[in-house]
C-alpha cells in the first residue's frame, strides 16, 4: 500500500505564464492600434494648430466690428460683423425652436410613448431627420418658403416670393439641432431610476407635474448638452445657410419694421463667408476666409467644451 | 351598495392624459412634416424622373452641358428640357463615399479598439475629447484646408507635369481630385464611427472577456473574437450614420472635389486617384441659385429625391442591424 502512496518525486513544472503569449501577428495589430490613435490626435492637433496660426496672423479685433464692404483688395472688404450676428441670430431662432420641441419629443417617448407603433415611428423618423442631408431639408425650405401661405415671412417682389429669409434658415436649421436635442432628453430622462417617479406619485403629484418639476430639472445637465451640440451643429451648417439665407454680404432687411425686417430679411453666417471668400467661392479672399474660419471654430470648441462641462456636472448627480 | 368606482363611472379627464394628448399631436406634427418633405420632393422630382426613365441613372452626354440646356429651356418661351443622366455625378458620389467609408472603417475600428480595451489611461483622456472635437468641425472649415492646404499640396508635389499634359485635351489636373476628396471625408466621417463603434464595444458583457482570458487567449485575440464579433451590428449601425454623413456632403465636397461633371476612369492607372469629379451633394448646392427655372427645379429636385431615398433606407438598414443586438441584451 504504502508502494502505491509513494510516488516519484517529479520535479515541478515551471508555473504556466501568467500572461498569454502574443504572437508578431498581435503584436503589429497593437503597434497599428497605437500608430493609428496617434495620427488621430495628430490630425486634429495639424488643424486646431494651423488654423490657430492663421488665425493669430489674420485676426485684427476690428474685423469683428467692421461691416463687410465690396472692394478689390483684402484691405478694403471690411470684416465680418454682419456674418458674425448673423450666425447668433441664426443660432438664436434655430435653438428657440429645436429646444421646445426637442424636449416635448423626448419627453413624450420617454414618459408617454403610446400607443407603441407611434412611439416606434417617432423613434425612426427622429433616426431619418438625423440621417437626411442637409441640403435637402434646404431644398424643401425653399419649397415651402416660397409657397403662398408662408410667403410673407420672406421678400416677396411682383408676384415672387425669393423664400429667402431668417425664419426660413431658422426654421430648417432647427431640425438639425432636433435629433441631438431629442437623443439627449431621451438619455437624461432615462438616467433617472422609476423609483424617484414613484416617490413623487406617492406624495400626490400628477405625472405631468412630476416631468416639469422632478424629471427635467434633474436631467437638465444632459439637456443643456444636448442643446450645445445642436447648437454646435447648427453654427457649422452651411447648405441650409447658403440657399434659404440667401448669403448676402451685408444683412438686407425687407420693410421698415425694425427687428421683423432684419429676420425677414437675407444675410450671411460665419460658414457662409468662409463658404464664399475661399478660393472656390466668390469673394476669394484666403485670409478673411482663415480668420472667419478661426473665429467660427473658436465658438464651436467653445461649445463643445460648455458641453462637456454640462455633462460632467450630470454625473455628479448620483441615484442610489 | 354601488362600488366606489361606479360613482365617478365617467372620469374626467385628468392633467396627465392632456399633457399626453399635447405632446402626442406635437409628435405627430413632427411626422406630418417629415411625411410632407417625403411626398413633396417626390412630387416635384416626378417630371425629371418620367421624362428620363431608367437613363436618369445611366450615362451619355456631358452633364454639365445637360444642366445648362436644362436651365436655359427654363425661359418661358421654350419648351422644357429634361434630358439629364446623371451616371458622372452618382459614379463620383460612389467613389468618394465608398473610399473614405472603407478606409475609414478599417481606421476607426483599430482607434475605438485602442481607445476602449489597450490605451493607456492618459492617452484615453486624451482620444475621447480629440474625437468630440474632430467630430463637431464645421464642414465648411474641412472644406477651407482641403482648398488651401491638400489641394495645393497634391496639385504642385503629386502630379507630375507630364501626367498633367497627358490628360489636358479632356480635363485639367490641378489637385482638385478624388484623392483630396477621399482623404478629407474619411477624416470628416472617422470621428462619427470612432464614437459609435466604442460605446457598441464598451457594451459588450465584461464577464464574455474574462472568460475568453481565463482559457489563455491574450487579450489582443480575446478582444477581436469576442468584443468586436459581438458588436458586429453595432459597427454595421456606425457605417451607415457615416455613409449617410458622406452621401450628404455637399460643402466640403464641392469646394474640393473639383466641380466638374465628369466620371473619373479607373482605367486611367495613377491618373484615376487625381481626378475631378462632382457628387449629387454639391451638384444641388452649385445650382441651387437656379431654382427659379421650372425644368431645373424639378431636376434638382430629382437629385434631392435620390439622396433623400437613399438616406431612408440607410436608417432603414441601422435599425434592422441593430435588432439582434436586443436578443444579447446588449444596448448600443
Amino acid at each position: 500500500v504504502s508502494a502505491v502512496l509513494e510516488r516519484p518525486t517529479v520535479e515541478p513544472k515551471a508555473p504556466p505564464p501568467l500572461r498569454a503569449p502574443w504572437r508578431l501577428r498581435d503584436r503589429v495589430g497593437l503597434g497599428l492600434a497605437w500608430g493609428l490613435g496617434l495620427l488621430f490626435c495628430a490630425i486634429t492637433a495639424a488643424i486646431v494648430g494651423y488654423l490657430l496660426l492663421q488665425g493669430l496672423r489674420y485676426v485684427r479685433p476690428s474685423l469683428l466690428t467692421t461691416h463687410p464692404a465690396a472692394g478689390f483688395g483684402e484691405a478694403d472688404t471690411g470684416g465680418f460683423l454682419d456674418p458674425l450676428v448673423g450666425t447668433v441670430i441664426v443660432g438664436a431662432m434655430a435653438m428657440a425652436i429645436a429646444l421646445p420641441l426637442g424636449i416635448a419629443f423626448g419627453v413624450w417617448l420617454s414618459e408617454w410613448g403610446r400607443p407603441f407603433g407611434l412611439a416606434r415611428l417617432a423613434e425612426s423618423t427622429v433616426e431619418m431627420i438625423a440621417g437626411t442631408p442637409s441640403i435637402v431639408l434646404a431644398l424643401f425650405g425653399a419649397l415651402i418658403f416660397q409657397s403662398g401661405p408662408l410667403g410673407f415671412l420672406s421678400r416677396t417682389a411682383g408676384g415672387v416670393t425669393f423664400g429667402r429669409s431668417f425664419f426660413a434658415a431658422a426654421a430648417m436649421l432647427s431640425l438639425v439641432a432636433l435629433p441631438l436635442v431629442v437623443a439627449s432628453v431621451r438619455e437624461g430622462l432615462q438616467a433617472i431610476p422609476g423609483h424617484v417617479r414613484e416617490a413623487s406619485y406617492a406624495v400626490g403629484k400628477t405625472k405631468a407635474t412630476t416631468v416639469r418639476r422632478i424629471l427635467l430639472p434633474a436631467a437638465r445637465p444632459q439637456i443643456v448638452t444636448g442643446a450645445m451640440l445642436g447648437l454646435g451643429r447648427v453654427i457649422g451648417d452651411t447648405a441650409i445657410v447658403v440657399v434659404l439665407l440667401g448669403a448676402t454680404m451685408r444683412m438686407d432687411p425687407v420693410g421698415h419694421t425694425p427687428v421683423l425686417s432684419s429676420l425677414r430679411g437675407t444675410g450671411s453666417t460665419l460658414t457662409t463667408y468662409v463658404f464664399q471668400n475661399a478660393p472656390t467661392g466668390e469673394g476669394n479672399q484666403p485670409h478673411k476666409a482663415y480668420a472667419a474660419a478661426f473665429v467660427l471654430l473658436m465658438i464651436v470648441l467653445g461649445l463643445n467644451v460648455a458641453a462637456g462641462l454640462a455633462g460632467r456636472r450630470g454625473k455628479a448627480l448620483r441615484w442610489t | 351598495v354601488a362600488a366606489p368606482h361606479l360613482l365617478h363611472d365617467r372620469p374626467r379627464r385628468g392633467p396627465d392624459e392632456r399633457a399626453g394628448l399635447w405632446l402626442g399631436a406635437l409628435v405627430c406634427a413632427v411626422l406630418a412634416f417629415v411625411l410632407a418633405m417625403l411626398v413633396f420632393v417626390t412630387r416635384e422630382a416626378w417630371p425629371s424622373f418620367h421624362a428620363n426613365g431608367l437613363h436618369w441613372f445611366g450615362s451619355g452626354g456631358d452633364v454639365d452641358r445637360q444642366i445648362q440646356a436644362i436651365f436655359t429651356s427654363g425661359d418661358l418661351r421654350r419648351t422644357p428640357v429634361y434630358t439629364f443622366h446623371a451616371w458622372p455625378l452618382i459614379w463620383s458620389t460612389l467613389l468618394i463615399t465608398g473610399g473614405a467609408v472603407v478606409i475609414a472603417f478599417v481606421g476607426s475600428l483599430f482607434v475605438a479598439v485602442f481607445l476602449v480595451e489597450f490605451a493607456p489611461p492618459w492617452m484615453r483622456a486624451v482620444l475621447q475629447p480629440v474625437v468630440r472635437l474632430l467630430a463637431s468641425v464645421p464642414s465648411v472649415v474641412y472644406g477651407l484646408l482641403g482648398v488651401l492646404v491638400v489641394v495645393p499640396f497634391i496639385g504642385n508635389h503629386l502630379i507630375s507635369e507630364p501626367q498633367k499634359a497627358s490628360v489636358a485635351h479632356v480635363i485639367s489636373l490641378s489637385g482638385y481630385s478624388l484623392l483630396a476628396a477621399v482623404l478629407i471625408l474619411t477624416v470628416m466621417i472617422s470621428p462619427i464611427m470612432v464614437a459609435v463603434f466604442s460605446d457598441g464595444l464598451r457594451a459588450v458583457p465584461r464577464g464574455w472577456l474574462e472568460g475568453s482570458l481565463a482559457l489563455g487567449i491574450n487579450e489582443w485575440r480575446t478582444f477581436w473574437k469576442i468584443a468586436v464579433r459581438t458588436a458586429r451590428p453595432v459597427l454595421v449601425a456606425g457605417t451607415v450614420l457615416a455613409i449617410a454623413r458622406a452621401l450628404g456632403e455637399a460643402i466640403m465636397l464641392a469646394m474640393v472635389s473639383g466641380a466638374v461633371g465628369f466620371a473619373p476612369k479607373p482605367q486611367d492607372g495613377l491618373i484615376f486617384f487625381f481626378e475631378p469629379s462632382r457628387p449629387l451633394a454639391a451638384t444641388i448646392l452649385t445650382n441651387a441659385e437656379e431654382l427659379t427655372s421650372p425644368p431645373m427645379r424639378d431636376t434638382l429636385f430629382a437629385i434631392a429625391a435620390v439622396l433623400l431615398f437613399s438616406a431612408v433606407m440607410l436608417s432603414f438598414t441601422g435599425w434592422a442591424v441593430k435588432q439582434p443586438m436586443k436578443r444579447y441584451g446588449v444596448r448600443a
